[in-house]
């Protein structure tokens, strides 16, 4: 048997490497908007390990709800994403800088 | 060692070594593709938790839909890597303080005693999609239209935001076509009949 605390370790471990994604993909936005995909998943893990360890459903109703936004987010990131890429022919995050004040 | 202890940490090392090849790698197609690989081995750490339903629609819903999106809109655009990698070795440092600190004090936390929660004794009477679809369906039937709303609006906003209208493009007009008259269309020629020898 596998105790909760392993499960909520990977999470964490998990979420702990996309924040480093961040930091080290500054420039891609495509891989920025990964590593947010990846960073909902640990979430997602902690959500599943504790619904299945205090034997409550609600726990994968969220998850079910995250996973729904978090498909409508990357439909629409893209979305802008492409559109950017069309107007500015870059997708990198330093040079989007025209609403800067 | 049980075979689902095996099974775990088989999957977990697969997962958190396809994280960090996700956002070490250069090219972003190899990226997609390792965070492919994220998605299929936490199914399986799901289905090890007992969530079925959610390990199959994470494998249906986001490797068949979001990841082939993603692939779609990286194989579409013109990527210059040289320039997107540069600053990776300037900011490995800072990254990875940031990560260590994060995960360290994360599992402090975790490993405090607080987290301890007893095996569940027996499984569910039920399957799994019917214990979920019985509970969403009831209580959480508001939120559940909710969703669906906000399902409704990113399909609406990805198409307007990508929608392009060229000069050039011909369509129809559909009230033009509907408010013509007959002038417009038929024209009336006298003409003298032409004798036949």
């Amino acid at each position: 048997m596998i105790p909760l605390s392993h499960f909520l370790i990977i999470a964490a471990v998990l979420f702990s490497i996309s924040v480093a994604g961040m930091f080290l993909n500054r420039k891609n936005m495509l891989v920025l908007l990964m590593c947010i995909e990846l960073m909902l998943l640990s979430v997602n893990m902690n959500f599943v390990a504790f619904s299945y360890y205090l034997g409550d459903m609600a726990g994968q109703v969220f998850v079910f709800f995250i996973l729904t936004v978090a498909a409508a987010e990357a439909a629409i990131g893209l979305a802008i994403l492409v559109t950017l890429f069309r107007n500015r022919r870059t997708i990198n995050v330093q040079e989007l800088d025209a609403m800067k004040g | 060692m049980t075979f689902e202890q095996l099974i775990f940490y088989l999957f977990s090392a697969t997962l958190v070594a396809a994280a960090v090849n996700l956002v070490t790698v250069r090219n972003p197609v190899y990226a997609a593709l390792s965070l492919i690989l994220c998605f299929f081995t936490s199914s399986a750490l799901w289905l090890l938790l007992e969530a079925e339903f959610l390990g199959i629609v994470l494998v249906l819903v986001y490797v068949g839909a979001v990841m082939v999106l993603f692939l779609f809109v990286i194989m579409m655009l013109d990527l210059n890597l040289d320039l997107l990698k540069e600053g990776f070795t300037r900011y490995l440092p800072i990254g990875l303080l940031v990560a260590v600190v994060v995960a360290v004090e994360m599992i402090l936390v975790v490993n405090s005693g607080q987290f301890q929660a007893p095996y569940p004794a027996a499984p569910a009477p039920v399957n799994n999609t019917e214990a979920l679809g019985s509970l969403l369906y009831t209580e959480y039937v508001y939120p559940f239209e909710i969703a669906a709303v906000i399902l409704v609006v990113a399909i609406i906003a990805a198409i307007v935001l990508t929608l392009r209208r060229r000069p050039d493009a011909r369509k129809q007009d559909i009230s033009q076509q509907v408010q013509v008259r007959r002038a417009d269309r038929v024209r009336l020629v006298k003409m003298k009949s032409e004798r036949s020898e």
